[in-house]
């Protein structure tokens, strides 16, 4: 008769939690592995300690002129100095907070929109953007109510940039929902005009239209109209990127079944209110995301009037950065205009994927 | 009441829907047609009135101005019709060079960020969202005027073993210039292509019939490689290379990419680069996990199952998205009017505008260059992109 015996235990389980076992399994599960994350830590040693001492450890933070940067690092004192032209422009020194005024403005007007629990959102919204560009501009421009007249040509710096980018999607949102309606309608003529409309926009460079605008549009106009230059630029950006917001809207408009556009029909209604009442308040709650995309895009490109001379905030690095009292601070100035542009960008594409998130609740079966 | 159920409407009313439809459609034909008129005949009366004399015939006119890098023979006596052709030349040059470029560097960023290392995929989020949150108008400068235009003139230049040099004037590398093989040598590698296309054929072939496998790759690298050495060893070297030697003050000999070139294609390809990546990333993360899984239990190893099933599949929702960056990138070559690289925009659309006044016709060029470039690259990628798109039942 045999005894049974157990068979010895097992030695327990390797570490599977704290930092030794996630480092096993994320950093080092192979030799391939380990070999790409010193790979890693080595790129790293290259590039972040130089860019540390020379943005923060050995920079210059104070000082009023190029002198009092002595040590090696980066010079900020240049970016002190020049911060209200590339906030402002050449925008005058004692008016300056009409502009902050209206930023301010802006915010607590905007605020009410993003409490989910704020009643009657819809009025307030509409009020809020029939009212708020005519109070803008007359705090911007001046020229009524007893203020200054500020001519645009002094307009610049982050100011000028924020005004193309919000003027331009502001402009191009209306346009670029006719624009995606056109492309969608039964009509031949309407279509071949909106696909035409839309297809050269979207083929050309921004920095053509931009062109165009500055040099052509005087052309276009009857003889002794000026125009502005800002308002140049301003229609340019508004048709180049009209076309843009039409593809995005256009495809809001072809995520919504075919059900709705029958019901909405059934229902008796004609087409302006079955697209006003049915489809497009949802095909633009599809496409908000790819509008801020787009925003987003355009915000970017409003650096390029730096080509037709107006002085955004890239422009109004690269002229103090050309300024002999300040010679060498290129760096600085674009590694400043940089931050900004990305703080913006960055900003709003993480809205972005928040509200993706956010308004992914409907058409799914 | 009387009610005319079914009876065909004779009478013309605004209530027919095709009547309606045939009216919005000759009101907007006859509104865009008279904005067009209006505008032509503003246009008309300005040029007049400045004494501007509309039409081509300024493109058969001497230039009279020196370009800092032309692909092809220049002098300043040439006609603007030539400064046209120089500037698309160079457009095309910094977007081929882009496309390329950007589409290796987002390829290798896009695997990185779905990389398991975490350090690899931290690296690659970080790059993706650092670059393309800047515009490309400022890395352009940044590189121009922040980098390149800052390094040490060609006398203290960053020496890369005697045979790069990188200074304030450039990057200097040797030529390649046609030695006696050269011929024979591109003759060596047209037979080597055309034996990989048979080879292939056949190959294909006898695994359809047989199901034996055979090495394409490796038998086609083979033939890739021997074929031309073999007849450089019978005709001799096809390219001599001319060394940049340091003269003077500047290098003499060899080929000179200029700091404008440089600072461009840098740029485009790290801010296009980034787009890429997240493209490719979605690409890859659309194929679901159970066609690896399908795969495995077919008996696949990782990389065919990598090769013949993920990555066709990937392709199809790369592809798309992958051109318009393209021509994103082809637009935004454009952005070196900035930095007075000379190509289509600042060449043309700038200094021959300026010096010759023909704004609608040199604007109406630059334009439909552009258009084409677009209009033709958008073809050729549908007709490949129908190529691989899937063909449902």
């Amino acid at each position: 008769m045999s005894t049974h015996t157990f068979k010895p235990d097992m030695p327990p389980p390797g570490k599977v939690f704290g930092p030794m076992a996630w480092m096993r399994a994320n950093l080092f599960s192979s030799w391939l592995n380990t070999l790409l994350t010193l790979l890693a830590f080595y790129l790293i040693y290259l590039i972040v300690p130089p860019i540390l001492h020379w943005a923060i450890l050995d920079a210059n933070w104070v000082g009023t002129t190029r002198a009092d940067c002595t040590k090696e690092g980066a010079c900020w004192v240049f970016i002190q100095q020049r911060f209200g032209q590339f906030m402002y422009g050449y925008y005058p020194g004692d008016l300056r907070w009409r502009v902050d005024l209206t930023v301010w403005l802006a915010i607590v007007g905007v605020a009410p929109l993003f409490v989910s629990r704020f009643p009657r959102k819809a009025v307030y919204g509409l009020s809020f953007l029939v009212l708020y560009p005519i109070i803008a501009y007359c705090l911007l421009h001046g020229g009524v109510f007893g203020l200054t007249n500020v001519a645009t040509s002094q307009w610049g710096g982050l100011m000028l940039t924020l005004v193309i980018a919000t003027v331009g999607i502001a402009g191009a949102l209306p346009l670029g929902i006719v624009l995606a309606l056109g492309r969608r309608s039964n009509m031949p003529a309407i279509r071949v005009v909106c696909v035409t409309f839309i297809e050269f926009w979207r083929g050309v460079p921004l920095i053509t239209v931009l062109f165009m605008s500055s040099v052509m549009l005087p052309l276009f106009l009857p003889e002794g109209m000026g125009i502005d230059k800002l308002l140049r630029a301003l229609i340019g950006v508004i048709l180049f990127q009209s076309a843009y917001v039409a593809e995005v809207v256009r495809g809001g408009l072809q995520a919504i079944p075919k059900g709705q556009y029958e019901a909405a029909a059934a229902m008796g209604l004609g087409y302006w209110r079955s697209m006003g009442l049915v489809i497009l308040p949802q095909a633009l709650k599809l496409v908000i995301p790819g509008i801020v995309n787009t925003f987003i895009a355009l915000f970017k490109d409003t650096s390029l009037v730096i080509i037709i001379g107006l002085f955004d905030l890239l422009n109004s690095v690269k002229q103090a950065a050309a300024d002999p009292k300040w010679l060498g601070m290129a760096t600085e100035g674009y590694v400043f205009a940089a931050l900004v542009f990305w703080i913006f960008c960055f900003g709003m594409s993480r809205y972005s994927i928040h509200l993706e998130h956010k308004l992914d609740t409907g058409h799914k079966r | 009441m009387q009610t005319q159920i079914g009876a065909p409407k004779q009478k013309l009313s605004f209530s027919d829907p095709k009547v309606r439809a045939w009216l919005f459609q000759i009101i907007t034909i006859v509104a865009v047609v008279s904005l067009g008129w209006y505008l032509f005949n503003n246009t008309q009366t300005n040029l007049q009135h400045r004494g501007i004399t509309s039409g081509f015939d300024f493109l058969e006119r001497s230039a009279g101005f020196g370009i800092a890098q032309h692909l092809i023979d220049y002098t300043e006596s040439d006609s603007y019709a030539r400064v046209f052709v120089i500037g698309l030349l160079n457009t095309l040059l910094v977007t081929v060079i882009g496309v390329v470029l950007a589409t290796l560097l987002g390829f290798i960023i896009g695997v990185a960020r779905l990389s398991p290392n975490w350090m690899i995929n931290k690296l690659a989020t970080v790059y993706v969202e650092v670059f393309r949150n800047i515009p490309p108008l400022l890395q352009i400068l940044f590189w121009y005027f922040a980098v390149f235009l800052t390094m040490p003139g060609p006398r203290a230049s960053h020496n890369f073993g005697d045979t790069f040099f990188v200074s304030s004037r450039g990057l200097n590398m040797p030529a390649a210039l046609a030695a006696d093989g050269f011929w024979p040598f591109v003759v060596s590698v047209v037979v080597a292509i055309v034996a990989i296309v048979l080879m292939a054929r056949w190959a294909n072939k006898r695994f359809e019939a047989t199901g034996v496998p055979f090495h394409k790759f490796w038998a086609g690298l083979a033939l890739l490689i021997v074929i031309p050495a073999l007849c450089a060893l019978i005709f001799g070297a096809p390219l001599h290379w001319e060394m940049p030697k340091l003269q003077g003050f500047n290098f003499v000999g060899g080929w000179v990419l200029i700091p404008e070139l440089l600072a461009l294609t840098l740029a485009l390809t790290v801010y296009t680069a980034a787009f890429i990546a997240e493209i490719v990333r979605s690409g890859i993360k659309s194929v679901s996990h159970g066609q690896t899984e399908a795969a495995r239990s077919l008996g696949l190893r990782p990389g065919p199952t990598l090769r013949k099933v993920i990555i066709p599949q990937a392709l199809r929702v790369i592809i798309p998205p992958l051109t318009s960056q393209y021509l994103n990138l082809a637009k935004n070559s454009s952005l070196a009017a900035g930095i007075g690289y000379p190509e289509m925009v600042s060449l043309f659309a700038g200094t021959v505008l300026n010096q010759t006044g023909q704004a609608i016709e040199v604007i109406a060029i630059t334009m439909s260059v552009y258009l084409a470039i677009s209009i033709s690259i958008s073809l050729l990628m549908n007709w490949y992109n129908k190529r691989i798109a899937l063909i449902e039942r």
